[in-house]
């Protein structure tokens, strides 16, 4: 068997043992358990505006992201977000919630690798290069911006 | 009633974000973390060019709460710091106006890593 062969064979092994999702489910899952997320959100938004009148608009949401990742965090740390998780994928994953899971998940992970190479060090798996990718995009595109401003 | 309205709108949009996620995972095989990368990018893209404040101005937490929200929230950053400190806000705003959400995930999820022990996965 040449190389070429081998790679096919193994392509088409793996490819029987990848576990398969079936769309219809997972995709209905994934929609109403992240509508109810994006619900919640909005439901614990209009409680803050309405208990804080006089909180600014950007304020209020910052408070609702915070509430929303506080939730999901302990969610996770009693294996609740998990289990969630793997009966909607997307949907647990997408909403500002699976980035708190995606921190606190591998932390919880990795405890007993210590404090330091442990969970400081694998917190950041996911999240690492959401930050990284989102602060050199938004830092390109204040760039740009900062350029036009230049000129215009 | 018109509260009804604006409730169903958010979860009809949340939920078709929160799908085309879940359609990423089963066509692509793409992992959680490059799904999470491309809606970070996408956010990025429609606040730059500046439809992310009309889609909010309906969609509110249907647009918000998906992680496209934080995407949004790092240029609108970049883009007011650039306005008030010119060159500096380039590297300031971004992370100045996301935060509170990364300091909150930061350390909730430093809290609960040291209060909760693994389970075994099934």
């Amino acid at each position: 068997m040449n190389e070429k062969e081998r790679m096919k064979a193994y392509n088409k092994y793996v490819n029987a043992k990848i576990p398969k999702t079936r769309p219809f489910p997972s995709l209905f899952n994934s929609f109403w358990v992240g509508g109810l997320i994006c619900v919640i959100g909005q439901g614990i938004n209009d409680l803050l505006l309405f208990l804080m009148p006089n909180l600014s608009e950007q304020s209020a949401w910052a408070y609702t992201l915070i509430i929303l990742i506080f939730l999901a965090a302990l969610l996770t740390g009693i294996g609740v977000y998990d289990k969630l998780g793997k009966f909607a994928g997307g949907g647990t994953i997408v909403p500002i919630t699976g980035f708190s899971n995606s921190i606190t998940s591998p932390s919880i992970e990795y405890k007993c690798e210590g404090i330091v190479y442990g969970i400081c060090v694998k917190m950041f798996t996911i999240a690492g290069p959401i930050i990284v990718f989102g602060v050199v995009s938004s830092a390109f595109v204040g760039l740009i911006y900062y350029i036009v401003g230049l000129f215009v | 009633m018109e509260i009804f309205l604006d409730y169903l709108i958010v979860f009809l949009i949340g939920g078709f974000i929160c799908m085309i996620g879940e359609v990423l995972i089963i066509t692509t095989n793409l992992t959680p973390a490059r799904i999470l990368v491309s809606f970070v990018i996408f956010g990025v893209f429609l606040e730059a060019v500046g439809v992310f404040d009309y889609i909010s101005s309906f969609a509110k937490a249907g647009i918000n709460v998906p992680i496209i929200g934080f995407g949004a929230s790092l240029t609108k950053g970049a883009i007011s710091a650039v306005e008030s400190q010119g060159l500096l806000g380039v590297f300031t705003g971004s992370l100045t106006s996301t935060s509170g959400g990364i300091a909150a995930a930061i350390i909730f999820g430093f809290l609960f890593a040291l209060m909760c022990h693994s389970r075994t996965k099934k």
